[in-house]
């Protein structure tokens, strides 16, 4: 089936079977590779990402479920102004060690921020439950994470209604 | 319909492809599927998405028909105006379940195991009947539903029918829906004015539980009334616990209380050893449960 959606604020198109992984396709067909494959079955949060603004693991999402919605990805994220100076923040609190489930941590961080924007330790520990860091830098993301100042996802990265909440219309 | 893919829209239109395709399989959250069955078919079964269905998603009061109005014992609201029931539409996410403000207030058991299955991530996706449907005896928010007497309404081509949650699990991962059948909602009577609930798991968060308890009562001049005490992971369905609940009508609200109820518990339950608990350590923390939950509530 032919799937069309808006990937990181762009509308794209991909052909694929109904119950093709979102991860694999954000891989192997628009080789964004932020997304990582960790455990496959929704334990890790590696492959995590925005999906209509809500964080989901893009190893569960079969492609049918795609169609019409909005995804947005690490590397969506990273290009824009907000996003990236999250991320640099992030990056030098200590945030991230190896990286591997950095994608994953940031896109969780990014969406808790954005529903608390000053967050506690409790609901940071609540967001990033789901996110397995092998390096146990745990202490550094929570610290990270509850000093960020401000919501950090880009209006322009929003499915439309959230858009307009965040520009208080 | 919708006009480019052909997949339906609407249940009636969900319900004919299911009669033209019995293979078809109906995803909703798909947090089990995609892992557990997904592999299993190398054959790419035919799909239709229920996410896609306006219908079956949402959350609303709605009137009771008065011929269906019940009044639990003591309660003393006006006899003329049926109170409303809250209706859950299928494929409402437990991340929606979690925030709203009705089922926060009226509900919080169940606010509160929709804050406690899986991650964020999961929840956002998961949705409440799907959790029904799966029917895995670990289905954190099954023994929730039991307590709140909960109904659900099942759509199939020959109409829709409403039955009590209690006759909805047969057997293990077997339920009262038929072939070409959906559920369509969950329906939960007024709020009883005690809850409470309990998940035992390996960790606080993502884990598979070991043994939940979930309960709900009235009460009048210090006893109880209409106890409704149900447990998961202990059986291969989730079930009641109708001899703790015995225990409990009529009966004072203390300590003893308490106690006698939670031998009853220990008595009613044959648990198994299992990759995530023993036999033993589960009814010894199912009665530990029932009497703290008892004396807490």
């Amino acid at each position: 089936m032919k799937v069309h959606f808006i990937l990181n604020g762009k509308a794209v198109e991909a052909e694929g079977r109904p119950t093709d992984r979102l991860l694999d396709v954000l891989r192997h067909v628009f080789h964004l590779t932020g997304a990582k494959e960790g455990c496959g079955e929704g334990e890790c949060g590696a492959c995590t990402v925005l999906l209509d603004g809500r964080t989901v693991l893009s190893c569960l999402v079969p492609l049918i479920q795609v169609d019409g919605r909005s995804v947005i990805t690490v590397e969506g994220l990273a290009a824009t102004e907000k996003g990236h100076a999250y991320l640099e923040r992030f990056a030098l609190k200590g945030g991230t060690q190896c990286g591997a489930c950095t994608p994953g941590i940031v896109l969780s961080g990014a969406h808790l921020l954005q529903e608390h924007p000053h967050p506690s330790h409790r609901e940071v520990a609540h967001a990033l439950a789901g996110n397995i860091c092998r390096c146990t830098g745990y202490q550094a993301i929570q610290r990270a994470l509850s000093e960020e100042p401000e919501a950090v996802l880009d209006s322009t990265l929003l499915p439309a209604a959230d858009a307009e909440r965040e520009d208080g219309s | 319909m919708n006009p480019a893919s052909g997949l339906p829209r609407t249940v009636d239109e969900a319900l004919l492809r299911l009669q033209e395709r019995p293979d078809t399989v109906a995803l909703a959250g798909c947090t089990d599927w995609m892992v557990r069955d997904r592999l299993a078919r190398a054959d790419a079964p035919p799909v239709i998405d229920l996410l896609a269905i306006e219908e079956l998603h949402g959350i609303e009061e709605i009137a009771t028909p008065p011929s269906e109005a019940k009044r639990p014992a003591g309660a003393d609201a006006d006899p003329t105006t049926p109170p409303p029931l809250l209706r859950i539409g299928a494929t409402t996410t437990f991340g929606e379940i979690r925030v709203d403000r009705r089922v926060v207030e009226g509900y919080p058991i169940l606010a509160e195991v929709a804050s406690q299955i899986g991650s964020r991530q999961i929840q956002n996706r998961a949705t409440l009947g799907g959790n029904l449907v799966n029917a895995s005896p670990a289905g954190d928010s099954l023994p929730v539903l039991l307590a709140l007497a909960a109904e659900v309404e099942i759509a199939s081509p020959d109409g829709r029918r409403r039955i009590p949650y209690d006759a909805f699990h047969l057997g293990y991962r077997e339920t009262a829906l038929g072939p070409g059948e959906l559920l369509t909602a969950v329906l939960l009577p007024p709020p009883p004015p005690h809850q409470a609930f309990r998940k035992v798991g390996t960790r606080a968060a993502v884990a598979i539980s070991k043994v939940m308890v979930a309960m709900a009562a009235h009460s009048r001049q210090g006893r109880w009334s209409s106890m409704r005490i149900a447990a998961g992971s202990v059986a291969p369905v989730p079930m009641r616990l109708r001899a703790a609940e015995k225990v409990c009508e009529g009966a004072p609200i203390d300590v003893e209380t308490a106690t006698e109820a939670a031998e009853a518990a220990w008595g009613e339950v044959e648990p198994i050893d299992d990759v995530r608990s023993t036999a033993r350590y589960r009814r010894w923390a199912l009665s530990r449960v029932v009497r703290r939950l008892l004396l807490e509530m």
